[in-house]
């Protein structure tokens, strides 16, 4: 057998193996996970909903792919991370929206808060909640125009009526709120892919089993807002399954880049993403403040993580 | 460390432990050794023969008077063609006694057992058994077992975790020399004053806990401890933490907390030594990995060239692109196989083109998995990002000196960043004290 010597080896820092996961294959993950709440959007809305969100995915890709052209960068939409985003930002529409304003959305979204800060991993604000709230106070009539789900329409001839939130935020027709079993289900008002409890929460588990978001987040969100609705004399259950909740919780505030580094620091994160969000349901002249409450919590988030640090093995001092 | 967690973080890697079963062969005397005379932390060794003398096994070639070495002992007899300078696999020049073997392995005059009856006597066998740590860092074994505060210490731990993928190595010594084994640790506890022993094991090697067991029943000082199997078990740090509870305090030694670790091999030898009066100049290996035909454990004597090692395993089965020395978590990858097996060598591993292939990587996704997978809790994405600023004062707060380069947060990174290695350049700008 011959000898091997330089030039016919690699040379190269342990270690030697890595695990196979990949930043596609966590986003192909979340991908699947928000696929059953994709689903029922269609199924609760309709086809434009289906329609919507391909918009936001399909302009997100583009402008990702664009941008990276544009300023001479290595292409980075194989990563599947401007697919995520456009999905999510299409969730948080409503589903009559203009297409064009979401592709202003989508714009913002990877554009302004992803790639001018740096690209994957350096945006300090979540890009879909970032355009979301970009769209609200830009065009605040289109995205509060909620349609109605099919069944509620065949029932009362409306096209368009307030959210369940809504309802409760103008205090005047208690009387029409839809059961929790309908919001669980999703056949409510809403955003076109945060209404259906349930598809978010099979999505939710799905991450949470597959290793790809703790658990600390959203239980730490979700529970926060059951116990203050609770303490506020309030229907707990229709808190947590009403509005963007289960999609803030499971999908939005998980986002790696802008929530904490340490399970402590996660479970801050998630109370703190708790209360704003029930202080501007309660308090606030919005009818709903997940949004808001995320945005404001990743703003805190480096802030978090310093506070946060681990006690090192051995014990030494920060 | 909160109550919850009775372990420390650690990760899953595959076992790949292909020759459990391979019981050691001993290969033949090769027609000449290479023996580098820097095989241990410390000061390095100067020859003590000259080109042209005869030496015989066991003899003393390299020493010195500096008092963190080991010296180092010829492995065959034979006559020494060279001594000259040669690059070793860490970059750094060294000096190599080139002995050629003429075969008779004739042992060297006043080879015979050590009088062993007091601390001082035991350490001084301990040194001329030219011992170091055999588990990778190569520590002087007599420097080690002399703390300070050696009456403060009252536990002593055999290492036999060996939770690096592949290796075998040790398995094989505690079962075929568990006589030796046991044996040294009951010496090493009786002269150092030492009250209780811990073989640690982790339960993946069921057979070799099961004869420990079987061994140590009348002796309850000691105790072999099944450890659960990831990885890093064998890092001292967190091998000390499984077996007292207890951890180490940045910038502390092992016996400031009352414990010295030792690995298997090294206990081995040091009994083999007490025993015959033979220092350490063979070791056993696993030789594994998809570019060897037939992977197995060899007992080889110190300073074979590599590919010499290989060709007795029957030679590359595919063409190696990769080869290391160590298990592929924390070993070494060397340039050349005509380098020879040192004092710490436990493995030589081998592996094809597909195997070499560094992933290509990407950016950072703030992911948290290296923070939650690294043993000492350090942040290493953090310490990345402050040393690409080249931000000291960061670096400290960040303890970036406590890695210990055991590569769970390289392994685990999605984005497939060199985590480990940044932090190892890192620790090497602190110690030049931020020097640009």
């Amino acid at each position: 057998m011959g000898r091997y010597m330089q030039g016919n080896l690699v040379v190269s820092p342990s270690p030697h193996v890595m695990d196979n996961i990949t930043t596609t294959g966590i986003m192909r993950d979340v991908l699947i996970a928000l696929a059953p709440a994709f689903v029922m959007s269609g199924v609760i809305f309709g086809s434009r909903a289906i329609l919507l969100t391909i918009t936001c995915i399909v302009s997100a890709v583009v402008f990702e792919w664009g941008f990276r052209i544009v300023t001479k960068k290595e292409q980075t939409i194989g990563d599947l991370s401007a697919a995520v985003t456009g999905i999510l930002l299409g969730f948080n529409l409503p589903s009559t929206l203009p297409y064009w304003m979401a592709v202003v959305g989508s714009f913002v979204a990877i554009v302004v808060v992803k790639q001018i800060f740096g690209g994957i991993g350096q945006n300090f604000a979540n890009p879909a909640i970032t355009a979301r709230i970009v769209l609200l106070v830009s065009f605040t009539t289109p995205m509060t125009t909620w349609s109605l789900p099919n069944r509620i329409i065949e029932a009362s001839d409306a096209v368009t009526g307030p959210t369940p939130l809504g309802i409760l935020s103008m205090g005047t027709d208690l009387g029409s709120l839809p059961s929790n079993m309908d919001l669980f289900l999703g056949y409510v008002g809403g955003s076109l892919g945060e209404t259906s409890a349930i598809a978010l929460l099979i999505g939710g588990i799905y991450l949470i089993l597959r290793k790809v978001i703790e658990p600390s987040i959203p239980v730490a969100f979700i529970g926060t807002v059951f116990v203050f609705a609770l303490l506020a004399g309030q229907d707990p259950f229709f808190h947590i399954f009403a509005g963007g909740v289960m999609l803030g919780a499971f999908f939005m505030a998980t986002d790696y880049s802008t929530s904490p580094l340490t399970t402590p620091g996660k479970i801050v994160f998630g109370i703190g993403c708790g209360v704003l969000t029930m202080v501007i349901r309660l308090f606030g002249s919005y009818p709903e403040g997940v949004s808001y409450a995320i945005l404001l919590m990743n703003i805190l988030t480096p802030h978090i993580d310093n506070m946060s640090r681990r006690k090192i093995y051995g014990g030494g001092k920060k | 460390m909160s109550i919850f967690n009775k372990h420390l973080p650690a990760i899953h890697v595959e076992h790949h432990k292909n020759t459990t079963d391979s019981a050691t062969v001993k290969m033949p005397v090769p027609d000449k050794v290479y023996l580098s005379m820097v095989q241990h932390i410390g000061a390095p060794c100067q020859p003590t023969v000259a080109v042209g003398d005869l030496v015989k096994v066991g003899q003393v070639i390299g020493d010195t008077d500096a008092f963190v070495s080991a010296p180092i002992h010829s492995s065959v007899s034979g006559k020494v063609t060279a001594i000259d300078k040669s690059l070793t696999m860490t970059g750094i020049w060294d000096t190599i006694v080139t002995i050629a073997a003429d075969k008779t392995q004739e042992v060297a005059e006043g080879i015979k057992p050590p009088v062993v009856e007091d601390k001082a006597s035991f350490l001084k066998a301990v040194r001329d058994s030219g011992l170091v740590g055999l588990g990778g860092a190569a520590f002087p074994t007599h420097v080690k077992f002399n703390p300070k505060n050696l009456e403060e210490v009252d536990t002593f731990i055999i290492n036999g975790a060996e939770c690096e993928p592949y290796i075998t190595a040790d398995y094989r010594t505690m079962m075929e020399d568990s006589e030796l084994l046991i044996n040294g640790l009951k010496n090493t506890l009786k002269y150092l004053g030492i009250k209780r022993g811990v073989i640690g094991i982790e339960s993946n090697k069921a057979p070799a806990i099961a004869k420990l067991r079987e061994m140590v029943k009348d002796d309850p000082e000691i105790e072999v401890l099944e450890l659960v199997p990831v990885y890093p078990q064998g890092a001292e740090r967190v091998l000390i933490y499984e077996a007292t509870g207890r951890s180490i305090p940045p910038g502390k030694l092992p016996a400031d907390i009352g414990v010295i670790v030792s690995n298997v091999s090294s206990i081995v030898a040091l009994q083999t030594f007490i025993e015959t009066g033979m220092p350490l100049i063979s070791k056993k290996i696993t030789v594994d990995g998809n570019a060897i035909r037939t992977p197995k454990n060899v007992e080889v004597l110190i300073g074979t060239p590599i590919y010499k090692l290989i060709n007795f395993c029957d030679g590359y089965k595919r063409v190696p692109k990769k080869i290391l020395m160590g298990g592929p978590m924390m070993g070494r990858a060397i340039y050349d196989d005509g380098m020879a097996v040192i004092k710490n060598n436990n493995a030589i591993l081998a592996f094809d083109e597909e195997f070499a292939t560094v992933p290509k990587e990407t950016a950072c996704i703030n992911c948290g998995r290296c923070t939650k997978a690294c043993p000492m809790m350090l942040m290493p994405t953090l310490i990345a990002k402050a040393y690409e600023c080249k931000d000291l004062p960061a670096l400290e707060k960040l303890h970036a000196t406590l890695c210990m380069e055991c590569g769970c947060c390289t392994y685990v990174c999605p984005a497939k960043k060199q985590l480990g290695f940044i932090n190892k350049m890192a620790k090497q700008f602190i110690m030049e004290g931020g020097k640009k």
